[in-house]
């Protein structure tokens, strides 16, 4: 099979959506003759044709309005932001239109927002942020946020196909750095399904996005001291896939949970509150949470690489679970 | 500025080392060079100075815990409070760590609660078992190990006396398993008349300890005629590993301590070069200092035979287990006055057996049986006007 990056994969599912589904465009800041600023788009335009591939102003609320309204008529728009650190400008129309119109007036609302998110490119406070727990605070949206090619491929098309808007937070970091398997030919993977991407019996650690591959060296490096860890990958951040993290969690009565976004009202506290409700008997140890400090993130790149957690940060947080 | 504490290199083959005791507790300010932990490497206990400085913010590796050289034992804060950088919002309070959290050893997580009631556990039959997590904390695995053990009629009773092994009982142990599993073990056992040595030893022992500085016992005669018989046997005085033999050039002679806990090999090093008076002061230097616990790591390391008195114990015969990767040991049975057939007549000699466990992969009986008898001959043959 061949090795694809997580751009291409990302490139690949959309390209082939566009192919075979004339309601599907794209919208964004410098996606046409400019290629997007990582160049997912490169080519499109030449392909798809200017009413398919639209380069917007810099207006982020206009333009995921205009997607909004596109998709309430049946179109299925694609939205890239630059950075999702300026999804922030939209979020009007995400959380009060885009979410609520389906529950308000029984429409779909079939829209995808890219949003490429993520540090360690040493970018800064206004392009490294990790937004998701935002979309996943606010009911009508879906969120996903996949750590592999395979995953990211299979998962933007699910996310284009689905009748309600889906933020898609596609890691920065993985773009060029992870490279993985993607069978040719068609497939889509269903949201809302973690991915249990290392077996263990010992730790569960629960992870997404760049964390991925931090955690599954940290175990690596616990096995070889004897701990297995199991890694639950959630791939999808709502709906979240309680089922695949309570019977990891109740099988190794150990959690640890990982993520990039500060710790305050993340995901991990989330996970946390489902744990201790739903499995509250099978717990040997607190659930305890590796992630950035509730600060923005910095731009000089030793104070990012202090800020973030990494393989080594996650296995000496391991190795205090391990001996709890 | 965080420095962190490492598990030290104590000698080339040492790869991993026990943290023993920690003389400070999280929290406490220590000095550069300040005594800060102690551990054992080999059996042998090292303290470790502060390499700075500091508070000692965390410790990662908590007495009895063993981890490779190299591993982060602790992180001391230099000497500046650390302030955050002008405008940034303050960090939330971070979640304590786990270990630094005192918990009584009788505390049960829900996961142990839950397991305990659907094994029927009681609480009494609960209070018996052993923890090994957080301050003894009984961890889930626990309860799993002691189910096993009780399903297997294995589980200690309460009135059992259970003493978990210490670091020095566990290299033993370690080692003993990996010497037996290394290398199939055959003994070779010869008798040896004592009789001259014995003779003149009980002239000189009143004065011995005072011209030789050490006491005279029959130990260092058999080291030296063992020396002796490895310089004409090099396949004796020689590592093993795996598919080749290295006849070491020097004699380092191991000499196996009994201690109160466990036992010990120091080595005499450099012992072909050596006189009997030489190698009686040096070997009752290095089994002193063995006792005292102040033997260096370097002490312990490049034996390539190793000598074993029985006779201390009132053994007369033993099959000594080697000591890796080394070809030979020879344990020295006790020396006893016996009766004997010599040509004709019945006689009372001071004899004992000398056993020669070899590596049966490198080294065969024929070649075994020759040391031995250059080793008898030597003892057999001593010759007190020359020394």
């Amino acid at each position: 099979m061949e090795e694809i990056t997580y751009l291409e994969a990302i490139r690949q599912a959309l390209w082939e959506e566009m192919d075979q589904d004339q309601r599907v465009f794209l919208l964004g800041e410098d996606i046409g003759v400019y290629g997007g600023a990582f160049k997912i788009t490169k080519g499109f335009l030449e392909k798809f044709g200017e009413e398919r591939v639209i380069d917007t102003p810099l207006a982020e609320s206009g333009f995921v309005g205009a997607a909004i309204g596109a998709a309430l008529v049946g179109m299925r728009p694609v939205v890239e932001m630059q950075f999702a650190d300026f999804i922030s400008c939209a979020f009007d129309q995400i959380v009060n239109m885009a979410a609520k119109h389906h529950y308000r007036l029984g429409e779909p609302v079939p829209m995808v927002i890219r949003a490429p998110y993520g540090g360690r490119l040493h970018a800064g406070p206004f392009h490294s942020q990790c937004p998701e727990a935002w979309f996943v605070h606010s009911p009508g949206l879906k969120v996903v946020a996949p750590s592999t090619p395979y995953d990211a491929k299979g998962l933007l098309k699910a996310s284009i196909r689905d009748p309600n808007p889906v933020i898609y937070c596609e890691h920065k970091y993985l773009y060029r750095h992870a490279k993985g398997e993607v069978p040719p030919g068609e497939y889509v993977l269903p949201l809302g399904q973690a991915d249990v991407k290392r077996q263990g019996s010992d730790i569960t650690l629960i992870t997404y996005g760049a964390m991925v591959q931090e955690g599954l060296e940290a175990a690596d490096q616990m096995s070889e001291q004897g701990i297995e860890v199991e890694l639950v990958d959630l791939r999808t951040l709502y709906p979240l896939d309680t089922e695949t993290i309570l019977a990891s969690v109740k099988k190794t009565g150990k959690t640890l949970i990982v993520h990039e976004a500060p710790q305050v009202c993340g995901i991990g506290a989330e996970i946390a509150a489902v744990i201790a409700q739903e499995a509250f008997r099978h717990l040997d140890a607190p659930v305890m949470r590796l992630t950035a400090p509730h600060t923005p993130v910095p731009f000089s790149s030793p104070l990012e690489d202090f800020y973030l957690p990494n393989a080594a940060k996650i296995a000496s947080k391991l190795k205090d679970l391990a001996s709890y | 500025m965080a420095i962190e504490v490492v598990m030290p290199q104590m000698g080339q083959s040492v790869a991993e080392g026990t943290v023993l005791e920690w003389f400070k507790r999280e929290g406490e300010r220590v000095e550069k060079d300040e005594a800060l932990l102690t551990i054992n490497t080999d059996k042998i206990d090292v303290e470790i100075p502060s390499p700075g400085a500091g508070t000692l913010s965390r410790i990662l590796v908590q007495a009895g815990e063993t981890v490779p050289v190299g591993t982060a034992l602790a992180t001391i804060e230099g000497p500046e409070p650390d302030r955050p950088p002008a405008g940034t919002t303050p960090s939330a309070p971070t979640p304590e760590s786990l270990r630094s959290r005192e918990e009584t050893s009788r505390w049960y997580s829900p996961a142990v609660l839950e397991l305990a009631e659907r094994q029927g556990l009681g609480p009494s039959e609960l209070q018996e078992i052993r923890g090994t997590g957080q301050s003894g904390r009984v961890t889930k695995q626990d309860i799993l190990n002691y189910l096993a053990e009780r399903d297997a009629g294995t589980a200690p009773r309460v009135d059992d006396e259970v003493v978990p092994f210490t670091p020095m009982r566990r290299a033993i142990a370690e080692h003993m398993v990996r010497s037996k599993q290394t290398a199939p073990h055959a003994t070779a056992i010869i008798e040896v008349d004592m009789t001259t040595i014995a003779e003149f030893r009980e002239r000189e022992k009143a004065t011995s300890a005072e011209r030789r500085g050490a006491p005279l016992t029959f130990l260092p005669f058999v080291i030296q005629a063992a020396v002796q018989a490895l310089t004409k046997h090099p396949w004796l005085n020689a590592w093993v590993e795996h598919d080749r033999i290295v006849l070491k050039r020097e004699i380092n002679i191991g000499i196996a301590v009994a201690l109160q806990d466990g036992l010990i090999v120091p080595v005499l090093k450099g012992a072909g070069n050596l006189s009997l008076a030489e190698i009686a002061r040096q070997a009752d230097d290095l089994a002193r200092r063995a006792r005292e616990k102040r033997l260096t790591p370097m002490e312990v390391q490049g034996g390539t035979f190793t000598v074993n008195n029985l006779g201390v114990s009132g053994i007369l015969l033993a099959t000594p287990i080697l000591v890796q990767p080394q070809a030979g040991i020879l344990g020295v049975g006790a020396v006893t006055r016996r009766p004997i057939v010599i040509g004709n007549e019945t006689a009372i000699r001071s004899l004992a057996y000398l056993c020669l466990s070899f590596d049966h992969r490198v080294i065969d009986g024929a070649m075994a049986g020759q040391f031995l008898q250059e080793v008898k001959a030597r003892l057999e043959g001593f010759d007190p006007t020359a020394q």
